[in-house]
């Protein structure tokens, strides 16, 4: 929140990331602003969810850099890196509650270990946290016994426990239906407008993308690099490649086109 | 802790006028900041009488985050119920934003939980009901199972070959090695335990009497049993609970596949098939382990251990033990794919599945094996 919008908030440099022998992606260079809200962007199987994943910390660039507030994360030491993790929160594709606990337990459990709050101060936050996704009174019911949705804003309201600096989504918006996941497109740019969140999403819902992204990122799976980085709308409006064109238009000007 | 103790955010009253009260919020709102309980601050509301409105003051806050609006989240919802008027608008813009979005969506009406007194009565009740619904389970999955077999008799059971024999190589040989280390271990100790109480008698060569009667009627089988059930028992359950959650199971029945036969019936198959190879193996694995130690410590060779075992252990003995492992065969893989079948939706349910498998299939094991040991005993054999 201190921080300045408009300056760097996570840059990548020549990121290279790959399982192995089998290369993902190279070569991807951006920068996302404090307060920006981030897409992630491309085809199905273009590595989206690997750069996300390079981003948290679960996997390790082959090769290149990410830098949090110009501090290297892969070659910070290992409580330096817990220090910027903690100030992320992610939702995972299908919520990853705990499937053990409560919806309670399972925001509490970060607010227990790193904050001093006791338990009936932990409880209101909790009330409010789940209020703020649109499942106040749900506190005691256990993950499996509510839908898909509501898992996903579960786990949103877990992500948001600690009131990250950045949040990464994974595919937000995949199994809500679109009155709901607009809703939480809403929510995601109060977020931003209110907490100055910096956000991260990967996706491929174009209607989402237009209407919350101030800068993406665009991976092409058949040159395995990126091809463009900017906002969305301008994107759609300057740019030249016919691939970027094809998927921000679902492939509609093309037929237009040949038509 | 010392960061905790030196932030703190400060509210307190100023009555307006007879029906209003300004709100003043001061000092730092943070997760770590030491804050009145929000409990008595609802006390000090309730003690303003005929109270219309409530002004929310916080022009002079340093900083806030999460906790300023959850704060004041009960606050609105305590006012809500009492019909009590807030006006948030000398709020941040940033809470004031939370604040609306946190009371957008009302709270669905029966929705909360309360925890409820039960009864010892009620609870028992529950119990026997709940062993009532097991016991059907058990009855309904092996009529399912028969209804499964006798498909498979008569050439209609849908499912693929190949999974028999992956199966089965999971099953047997890949069982092999434990299998091995824990019957030799068996008939070692087996072989002590008598050794030093027919040593006694100068009576070392019956050890071998001892060891091979123990492993050919009761150990062999019994330890093979317990393995699997742990190792392949547990598997069967872990593997098709997965499969529930992943709602794999019905894929299997919405393209018209049983589930039974395909899933379950190769799975009972192997493990029938291996179980008295695996048992044929653990018994030559105790007498081995019997004799290492027969013969190392006690002055009895090799040969005479031979002799010995080979007048006291007769087929019928190895019929006795290799049924069963045939039925244990069927125990462990009625409870581990029954288990798995009826697993929940959730990852702790798989667990809970895996873990009633193992219990439930080395109860059956025990009580199967002392019934059958005590009717072998009737019939003198």
């Amino acid at each position: 929140m201190t921080s300045a919008m408009n300056t760097p908030h996570i840059t990548v440099t020549n990121l290279t990331m790959a399982y192995g022998d089998f290369l993902i992606q190279r070569d991807l260079s951006f920068t996302i602003d404090h307060g920006d809200i981030f897409i992630i962007m491309g085809g199905s199987g273009c590595g989206k969810s690997t750069l996300l994943r390079h981003l948290i910390g679960l996997q390790r660039p082959a090769q290149g850099d990410v830098f949090y507030d110009q501090q290297d994360f892969w070659h910070a030491s290992d409580e330096e890196r817990v220090r910027i993790i903690r100030r992320i929160g992610v939702l995972y594709q299908s919520g990853a509650l705990f499937s053990s606990l409560t919806l309670a337990e399972n925001i509490a459990l970060p607010l227990g270990e790193f904050t001093h709050m006791n338990g009936r101060e932990i409880a209101d936050i909790v009330s409010y946290k789940l209020a703020l996704v649109g499942l106040a009174g749900f506190e005691d019911y256990y993950p499996s016994e509510i839908s898909g949705g509501m898992q996903k804003r579960a786990g949103l309201a877990r992500a948001m426990a600690l009131d990250p600096e950045i949040l990464f989504f994974d595919e937000p918006s995949a199994g809500l239906d679109p009155v709901s996941a607009r809703l939480l497109d809403d929510l995601i740019v109060s977020l931003r407008d209110t907490l100055g969140t910096t956000i991260v999403v990967v996706t491929h819902e174009l209607a989402s993308i237009f209407a919350i992204g101030t800068n993406s990122v665009f991976l092409d799976p058949d040159t395995k690099t990126m091809l463009a980085t900017g906002s969305p709308k301008k994107l759609l409006a300057e740019s030249s490649d016919a691939k970027i064109i094809q998927f921000l238009t679902r492939g509609e000007s093309n037929a237009n086109k040949s038509a | 802790m010392s960061v905790a103790e030196t932030v703190s955010g400060q509210v307190s009253f100023i009555p307006v006028d007879g029906s209003t009260v300004a709100m003043q919020l001061t000092g730092i709102w943070s997760h770590d900041a030491s804050i009145k309980p929000v409990e008595q601050v609802l006390m000090d509301l309730s003690d303003f009488k005929n109270l219309k409105l409530v002004l929310l003051r916080a022009h002079d806050l340093a900083g806030w985050d999460s906790r300023l609006p959850a704060y004041l989240l009960k606050i609105f919802n305590y006012c809500q119920t009492q019909h009590i008027e807030v006006d948030a608008s000398g709020l941040p813009e940033g809470a004031q934003e939370l604040l609306k979005l946190a009371r957008a969506v009302p709270e669905r009406a029966g929705a909360r939980r309360t925890a409820q007194q039960k009864s010892i009565l009620a609870e028992i009740g529950k119990a026997v009901l709940n062993g009532l619904k097991d016991a059907k389970g058990l009855l309904a999955f092996i009529g399912e199972t028969l209804l499964a077999f006798i498909a498979l008799i008569q050439a209609e059971a849908r499912f693929r070959t190949i999974d028999i024999f992956l199966c089965i190589q999971d099953a047997g040989p890949a069982a092999l090695p434990i299998v091995t280390l824990i019957s030799l271990l068996v008939g070692l100790i087996l072989a002590f335990v008598g050794a030093v109480q027919l040593a006694m008698f100068g009576a070392q060569i019956y050890i071998a009497d001892l060891v091979g009667l123990g492993t050919v009627r009761e150990m062999g089988a019994l330890m093979t049993a317990v393995i699997m059930s742990g190792r392949t028992g547990a598997a069967y359950a872990a593997q098709l609970g997965t499969m529930n959650v992943n709602s794999e199971i019905d894929a299997l029945k919405t393209m018209g596949i049983s589930p039974m036969q395909f899933l379950v019936l190769p799975r009972m198959l192997a493990l029938i098939l291996m179980m008295p190879l695996l048992c044929l193996y653990a018994d030559l694995m105790g007498m081995l382990g019997g004799a290492m130690v027969t013969v190392s410590a006690f002055d009895v060779s090799l040969i005479q251990y031979y002799n010995e075992i080979q007048k006291a252990v007769d087929l019928t003995d190895f019929g006795i033990g290799l049924f069963k492992s045939l039925v244990f065969a069927a125990l462990i893989a009625t409870a581990g794919c029954m288990r798995g079948m009826q697993c929940g939706r959730s990852a702790s349910a798989v667990g809970d599945a895996a873990t009633s498998a193992v219990v439930n299939s080395i109860v059956y094991i025990v009580v199967a094996d002392s019934v059958i040991t005590l009717i072998c005993d009737r019939l003198g054999i």
